[in-house]
């Protein structure tokens, strides 16, 4: 069972520190959504779980530092979602999710039949096996959300980091992913999710950070850290909090000025 | 896809074997196949003997080192920038090995030794290497590399501009812009040579670096993500294109848009993946400048054409489609 653990991590990305003092251990098991606004650090942080950044403090992946392993073993451990990615040439999207088998792959090794399995797994799970042959580059923006997704999915790693992943999809899909990335944790995965939705964060994940200017403001069960003063402190909105019934709602009443 | 691959690759080979024949053939004698088969074969007479030995033989394998190297770069280039408009000179290297060589006429060192333009030409483009890696720093963005690489081009290229300016007589002058025209004419067996270990190595180091070239298509964090080490994949391919370009132009001269067009005419027959495009590029690139020195002998033109001249000329349709597509004209 994987364990990732972070010990007074900090990240200054030139002279500005964006990630402060953070710590926190993730087991297998949990989906786990790093929530917070615009510049919190989430994505530093998350980069700095996958040796992206230099910085300050401890990040093990059961108990190895994982800026000490050697890129392939660490790419075997955490498989990683961008934000955003932007494709560089028009793969198939067969060819681009086999691009996750890499990490498993020798060095004059090529792709074999149990990385077609492992392919064609992820492909069914991201729901884009009728996207195979289709170009890439060309897909929309849902699909494309999808196929990325399942890029990282065929990985197979026990850790998957996944940062906005629900970005330009529509309601529907949104639900697709964070099933997936729920019935991910639920088989004994790790996942943890960059997320902006705070609805779809207090329904689908086992616990959430909120991060605010770098520091960790709160961590725990979603009740616990989206409260009504939290949101007010850190997004500087004023919101309905009702977590407690079958189907969390948070719904946003207005900007507060200072 | 893996046949399909396959048959390009055989059909690259074909083309650049029948090339390379011709290649023998062609030129102000035309030898007929019987002689070259005879005088391969040990018992050939004296005149093919010499015309083929010291003459075509030569010629044929150093355009196929020389095209097979800048098709590479470029290709590789390609990945790496993830820019489809790359080519060796984007990292200066072709113009420091020009410097070097240009060095080497305008001081008249070139007249010591047939070896020593060459070699001078390869110590430059490793000199600019390391002034790459100073001015581009750690950086891993493309656009750093390409900064840097522009920089040093320049420089080369005002040091080349200044051999010209300050040379001490019209003739070194001619023979400057000569050199840098490109060719392979009256290239021995010790330019494949010298070109030949210089090439291998390059080469090596950027076919090495397939995979990672591909998880580039994610970006650098994407890469680095699927186990991809872009430092090293960033030394691999800095030295693989300086020891190989830097070969290549130190026995043929400038010879640009090799480099650009092969991958461009032969990314549609693949995956598009800058992996696949690898091999396929190194010998589309040797085919490729067969057929622009067999063009260069077969044009009758009152002084004889130079191999950068028609690589030139090939050039501009390439930047043209690019430019249509871009425009949604085609």
């Amino acid at each position: 069972m994987v364990t990732l653990t972070l010990d007074r991590v900090s990240v200054a990305l030139g002279r500005r520190q964006v990630v402060r003092d953070i710590s926190a251990t993730f087991a297998a098991g949990t989906l786990v959504g790093i929530v917070g606004p615009n510049g919190a650090g989430k994505s530093t942080l998350a980069r700095a779980m996958l040796a992206l950044v230099p910085r300050e403090g401890d990040i093990a992946i059961d108990g190895d530092d994982v800026a000490r392993l050697p890129r392939a073993a660490l790419a075997r451990r955490i498989a990683y979602l961008p934000q955003g990615q932007t494709l560089h040439w028009p793969l198939t999207v067969a060819r681009l999710i086999g691009l996750g088998r890499l990490p498993h792959l020798g060095p004059m090794s090529k792709i074999g039949a149990a990385d077609d399995i492992a392919i064609e797994r992820a492909m069914a799970r991201a729901d884009v096996l009728d996207l195979r042959d289709r170009d890439a580059t060309e897909l929309s923006g849902g699909e494309r959300a999808r196929v990325l997704l399942a890029r990282a999915l065929a990985v197979e790693a026990p850790v998957l980091i996944a940062d906005e992943p629900l970005a330009s999809l529509d309601p529907g899909h949104q639900i697709d992913v964070m099933e997936l990335l729920h019935a991910e944790a639920e088989a004994g995965g790790l996942v943890i999710a960059v997320l902006h939705d705070l609805t779809m964060a207090a329904r689908y994940c086992d616990r959430l950070l909120l991060v605010d200017a770098g520091r960790l403001v709160a961590d725990g069960a979603p009740a616990a850290v989206l409260t009504k003063d939290n949101l007010r402190a850190v997004y500087g909105i004023d919101a309905e909090v009702d977590l407690g019934g079958k189907w969390p709602t948070i719904t946003t009443l207005g900007r507060i000025r200072a | 896809m893996t046949g399909r691959r396959n048959l390009l690759l055989l059909t690259l080979v074909a083309l650049t074997f029948a090339t390379a024949i011709g290649s023998l053939l062609l030129g102000p004698v035309d030898l007929p196949l019987a002689g070259i088969a005879a005088a391969l074969g040990g018992h050939g007479d004296k005149v093919t003997d010499i015309i083929l030995f010291d003459l075509r033989l030569p010629r044929t394998l150093l355009a196929i080192i020389v095209g097979a190297m800048l098709g590479l770069a470029g290709a590789a280039l390609q990945g790496y920038l993830r820019n489809p408009l790359a080519e060796p000179s984007v990292l200066g290297t072709s113009n420091a090995a020009a410097l070097g060589a240009v060095a080497a006429i305008y001081f008249g060192l070139a007249e010591l030794h047939p070896l020593v333009l060459p070699i001078l030409s390869i110590t430059t483009a490793c000199l600019s290497l390391g002034l790459l890696f100073a001015l581009a720093g750690r950086s891993e963005s493309p656009l750093t590399l390409i900064l840097a690489g522009i920089a040093v081009a320049t420089l080369a290229g005002a040091g080349i501009s200044l051999s010209l300016n300050l040379s001490p007589n019209p003739f070194a002058a001619m023979e400057i812009m000569t050199w840098l025209m490109g060719s392979l004419e009256n290239r021995s067996f010790g330019h494949v040579w010298i070109a030949l270990p210089c090439v291998a190595a390059g080469m090596a180091l950027l076919l090495w670096n397939g995979r990672a070239l591909d998880a580039l298509t994610l970006g650098e964090d994407g890469a680095q993500a699927l186990g991809v080490d872009l430092r090293r994949t960033r030394l691999r391919l800095l030295f693989g294109t300086a020891i190989g370009v830097g070969g290549a132009v130190a026995v043929a001269g400038s010879i640009g848009f090799v480099g650009l067009i092969v991958p461009h005419l032969l990314r549609p027959f693949t995956d598009r993946s800058p992996s696949a495009i690898l091999l396929p590029s190194a010998i589309g690139g040797a085919a490729l400048l067969l057929l622009a020195d067999l063009a260069v002998r077969v044009i009758a033109t009152s002084s004889e054409l130079k191999l950068g001249v028609v690589t030139a000329f090939l050039g501009v349709p390439v930047f043209l489609l690019h430019l249509m597509r871009e425009r949604r004209l085609w």
